[in-house]
């Protein structure tokens, strides 16, 4: 079990092997489809990339007296070729689920990022993990806006690891 | 003749899509936790625990399963002796919009293949009625989730193809939905019909009960058979390898013409929401 806080270094990212359990803390961004279509049109994003973690979610609307509603991952594999760009300029982890194409997989190592998946599906346990959220971007997308989230021991396993590990093919 | 008010229909719809969003069946926790005794692989072992947690912290906390509560699909059964006064269309979108809304489920439903303005209430449901006998009104409720959705797929083989063609297509289709369709799935199969009625069997095959098993031997061996040939493949639970890809194969069928054998194959997440109301 590995512990890691945002903001993620290239040393964080070194230590991540496919495979291993991982508890994030600390500061994620939310954004899914329509908001990557929008981040690759903004000269200045609404929030520091350097560093940072994406989770590729559309929650449920918030209840009174909760952090928000729940939040497991979406599939990744449509934010591929969107992630490209935002990894140049330093994002470090993104969160989602299932397998991705083996372009952004080079990709992704070429830019020292790594791809986490959290459990599909499992919406209610991982909104337990989120402390508070905030809009900070787009909110005319409803679920698809962008959130600043605080997370605590927020559990994720690694998917793709930047020494060339894939969960998904190593399996076999 | 017995006559039901549309209203009725609209009660029943709201408070069967709230609490199949907040509410596993327990039938479905008992294979998820029937898969974990005999699951090898450790972090599978560990993707199903968390599967069985968040069903837990769903039913006590009141929160949606997964954030994708889906888009409503309801076959309704309508008996020759009812008379529904009113639109039942009308009255199951009334469900769905209450429901969406005082179940804080989320709406996911846009207007367009190209402008997709979200529609903001989560209708249009997905409705397919039919006529039976008798004096009652079923309606097959559920809530599917777009990931295993955009895993499924229609095919017409040729007749020649057979039981072996109908597996192997069943086995691709699965393998390469890897782990996008939030496995343990059920697979559920439409064989027969024409084009678009082996998919609506296919889809209805999944609100069958889980543990029954298909009427016809031949079919009822294919899904044994299947189930066993889809847990084979090493997907494992989201894709990250395992003994546990599927929790259940179900089979509907139709006649079909000489020429062609259609195969519809319907992926559900291990998330399956779904419910039966009599009315
Ligand atoms: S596939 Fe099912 S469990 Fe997975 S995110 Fe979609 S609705 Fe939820």
């Amino acid at each position: 079990m590995i512990r890691l806080s945002s903001p993620i270094s290239n040393h964080d990212i070194n230590n991540l092997k496919s495979g291993d359990k991982v508890l994030i803390t600390g500061t994620i961004y939310t954004a899914r489809d329509q908001a990557h279509i929008r981040l690759l049109n903004e000269k200045n994003l609404p929030f520091p990339i350097e560093g940072s973690i994406i989770y590729y979610v559309g929650p449920t609307p918030k209840k009174e007296g909760f952090a928000i509603g729940a939040s497991g991952p979406t599939s990744s594999y449509r934010m591929d070729e969107m992630a490209v760009p935002l990894m140049e300029k330093g994002l470090k982890i993104m969160i989602g689920k299932g397998d991705r194409s083996e372009e952004f997989r080079h990709e992704m190592m070429k830019n020292n990022a790594v791809y986490l998946i959290a459990t599909g599906g499992a919406g209610a346990l991982l909104s337990s993990r989120i402390k508070s959220s905030k809009l900070i971007a787009y909110e005319d997308l409803g679920a698809e806006a962008i959130y600043q989230l605080e997370v605590e021991d927020f559990p994720c396993f690694v998917a793709y690891d930047v020494h060339g590990h894939n969960l998904f093919k190593d399996r076999l | 003749m017995r006559f039901i008010d549309p209203s009725i229909i609209t009660e029943a719809i709201k408070d069967s899509v709230i609490k199949i969003n907040y509410e596993l069946d327990d039938s479905l926790i008992s294979l998820i936790q029937k898969a974990k005794k005999k699951e090898r692989s450790n972090i599978a072992s560990s993707i199903l625990d968390d599967i069985i947690e968040n069903s837990e912290i769903a039913k006590e906390g009141n929160v949606p399963l997964c954030q994708d509560t889906g888009v409503v699909v309801v076959f309704a059964e309508v008996g020759f002796d009812v008379h529904i006064d009113g639109n039942i269309y009308d009255a199951i979108n009334e469900g769905v919009r209450q429901g969406y809304s005082e179940g804080y489920l989320r709406k996911s439903m846009v207007n367009h293949p190209f402008e997709r303005v979200n529609t903001k209430d989560n209708t249009p449901a997905m409705i397919h009625l039919s006529y039976v006998k008798g004096d009652k009104l079923t309606l097959k409720i559920a809530s599917k989730g777009g990931g295993s959705e955009n895993m499924s797929t229609v095919k017409m083989l040729t007749p020649a193809a057979g039981i072996d063609g109908v597996k192997k297509l069943v086995l691709d289709t699965v393998f390469q939905a890897g782990g996008k369709p939030c496995p343990p799935i059920i697979v559920g199969i439409g064989l027969g019909g024409n084009f678009e009625k082996s998919a609506i069997i296919a889809k209805e095959s999944l609100l069958r009960p889980l543990g029954d098993k298909s009427d016809d031997p031949i079919i009822a061996r294919l899904e044994d058979e299947l189930y066993d040939e889809i847990n084979k493949l090493g997907v494992g639970p989201m894709g990250v390898g395992g003994d546990t890809t599927c929790l259940a194969v179900k089979i509907n069928y139709l006649p079909m013409h000489i020429a062609s054998l259609p195969v519809a194959i319907n992926i559900q997440c291990h998330s399956a929401r779904h419910i039966e109301v009599i009315l």
